[in-house]
């Protein structure tokens, strides 16, 4: 019972409580641990193979990461034995970095799946995409990789989630301009979703609330956007003395 | 014929169209003076219009139906040619005959309907043979609607030629009730710069019985040719999937393109095949078997389904 003028505890958003995550014998994360308020924008800056896109498939709760030891908690709640429908129902969803195909599903139904009959038309336009060019057509093969990952950003909106875990936006040959994800992020702002922003470019990871620089699976800086952001192009991380997070 | 025979007659075509409507077709095409038709329950015809241009000869035999349909040169079909085949018993056979022969230049489309909405012990047996004149063109799509028994026997056959510039596209659909036994066996010979799609669609459920052979020979300069083949499977169900293509001439394009998902206990299996006779031709084939698409089940998950919605989703994509 909380008694007169006792603070009441805030619970974070997103909790990840020294999760350590081995891939056979490797070990990808290591006594991991941060956390997101709501409403938080938050970039994980790191150099590839460090352990970003790992650590979205253990939120997310993707077949085969499941932690070695440690926990994750949303709004409170351990959320480590949950399947991945089950945390999206919670509201974590996320957009991924290499999103899949699929045949005979167009993209007005991608964007109402769950939500049928909903006018999804809005959300290509927040993307730049046009909703009269794009919604009868097929999320397949036919669209290129930077249409691909538009119109997956476009349903994760959609969704409204209260957690979108955006992997790497910027990346690959057909990448997100800045200003595409720029515009992205400040609509998951304005419907009050928090961002966990993965990304390898500090410019990108200016855009946020607050960012932390990942290297050998261990957060080795935390704090304003442009602080990390010039600890990592400096590349002064001391967990790998710059060997495996120098400045990408 | 007799009142009395009419009466009977009416009293299966409306039962026909009933099953018809049931299954999501639309009973007015039979009644439009601009639609041509053939309808068809077992080895009785029931109905059919020809249109200016369009012939269509149909006459009963001891265990089905002969019917002979020809699109004069030059003429455009403007709405699809609806063929409503079926048998409305638990036990039967419907042997179905079909020359068809586009003249140059014509074109038409053809939607053949075929239900068999209480199939216990039922023998369904096509064999057509399709003649494509220079420069002329078909569309062909076959819908089946069968029951939940599975007791039906499926067996089409069709040997189609298509002469210079002419253009054919099938798609054979089996998604709605059982499949019961499927023997498809279809072949297309393509002349100069001439183009030949083939697909098909087959979900099969408990110990449904599917073979598909589909080839297409490309004879002629620049033909293009394109076999496309999707199947989901599901409890005890068994696919083999044969696509055949033969570039033989010059310029000759082909692709063979093979999609198979299975659940439970159920066996696909893939034999495409590729012959090349002319070191100018060129033909390509995928074949793709296995259970659902990992990343895809948890990319729908992500969005909020449950493992068996997203399997739903996915494989009715394929079968689209």
């Amino acid at each position: 019972m909380t008694s007169i003028g006792e603070a009441k505890e805030k619970v974070p958003l997103l909790e990840i409580k020294g999760v350590t995550f081995h891939a056979g014998d490797k070990g990808i994360l290591n006594e991991f641990s941060m956390s997101m308020e709501v409403s938080e924008v938050h970039a994980l800056l790191g150099a590839n193979g460090t352990g970003k896109s790992t650590l979205a498939y253990l939120i997310m709760g993707c077949e085969g990461y499941s932690p070695t030891s440690g926990e994750i908690r949303f709004e409170g709640k351990a959320i480590n034995d949950l399947r991945i429908h089950e945390r999206a129902q919670l509201g974590i969803t996320m957009a991924w970095q290499e999103p899949v195909r699929f045949e005979g599903i167009s993209v007005r139904d991608y964007l109402s799946l769950k939500q049928e009959g909903t006018d999804s038309s809005g959300y290509l336009e927040m993307v730049g995409l046009s909703a009269e060019l794009y919604l009868g057509r097929m999320v397949d093969k036919c669209l290129s990789g930077g249409e691909r990952k538009r119109i997956e950003l476009a349903s994760v909106l959609a969704l409204h989630p209260k957690l979108a875990i955006l992997d790497e936006p910027d990346s690959g040959i057909d990448m997100l301009s800045t200003r595409d994800i720029i515009n992205v992020i400040n609509i998951f702002r304005e419907n009050g979703s928090s961002v966990l922003l993965i990304t390898h470019r500090e410019e990108i990871a200016l855009i946020s609330d607050k960012a932390s620089q990942i290297c050998r699976g261990k957060i080795v800086c935390s704090g304003s956007p442009h602080e990390v952001a010039e600890y990592y192009k400096a590349g002064k991380c001391l967990v790998c003395d710059g060997k495996v997070c120098a400045y990408v | 014929m007799s009142v009395t025979e009419r009466y009977a007659l009416m009293y299966d075509l409306d039962a026909l169209m009933k099953a018809f409507g049931e299954a999501g077709g639309d009973k007015g095409i039979l009644a439009s003076n601009e639609i041509a038709h053939l309808v068809a329950d077992g080895h009785k015809l029931l109905s059919m219009r020809s249109l200016e241009g369009l012939e269509v000869d149909a006459r009963e035999t001891l265990t089905g139906i002969s019917a002979k349909v020809t699109v004069k040169e030059g003429i455009k079909i403007k709405n699809p040619v609806h063929l409503c085949f079926g048998i409305l018993h638990k036990k039967g056979t419907q042997k179905i005959r079909m020359d068809v022969k586009l003249e140059k230049n014509s074109s038409a489309r053809f939607i053949a309907h075929c239900i068999f909405p209480k199939a216990e012990k039922v023998k369904h047996i096509m064999d057509a043979v399709v003649e494509l004149g220079e420069g002329a063109e078909m569309r062909y799509s076959e819908t089946h609607f069968h029951g939940l028994y599975g007791g039906i026997e499926v067996v089409p056959k069709s040997v189609v030629t298509v002469a210079r510039n002419g253009r054919y596209f099938t798609d054979f659909t089996l998604i709605t009730g059982r499949v019961g036994k499927l023997d498809i066996d279809y072949s297309v010979e393509a002349g100069e710069n001439a183009v030949t799609e083939l697909t098909a669609r087959v979900f099969g459920h408990a110990n449904d019985n599917i073979k598909i052979k589909e080839k297409v020979i490309l004879a002629g300069e620049n033909s293009r040719g394109l076999i496309k083949t999707r199947v989901a499977l599901e409890d005890e169900a068994e696919a083999e999937v044969t696509g055949i293509t033969e570039g033989n001439a010059a310029g000759a394009r082909g692709h063979v393109d093979c999609m198979e998902i299975v659940k439970d206990n159920a066996v696909a299996k893939a034999i495409p095949i590729v012959n090349v006779t002319n070191p100018l031709a060129k033909v390509t084939h995928e074949a793709a078997i296995g259970s659902v698409d990992k990343r895809q089940m948890e990319t729908l998950m992500a969005h909020g389904l449950t493992p068996e919605e997203a399997v739903d989703v996915i494989v009715k994509g394929i079968l689209k």
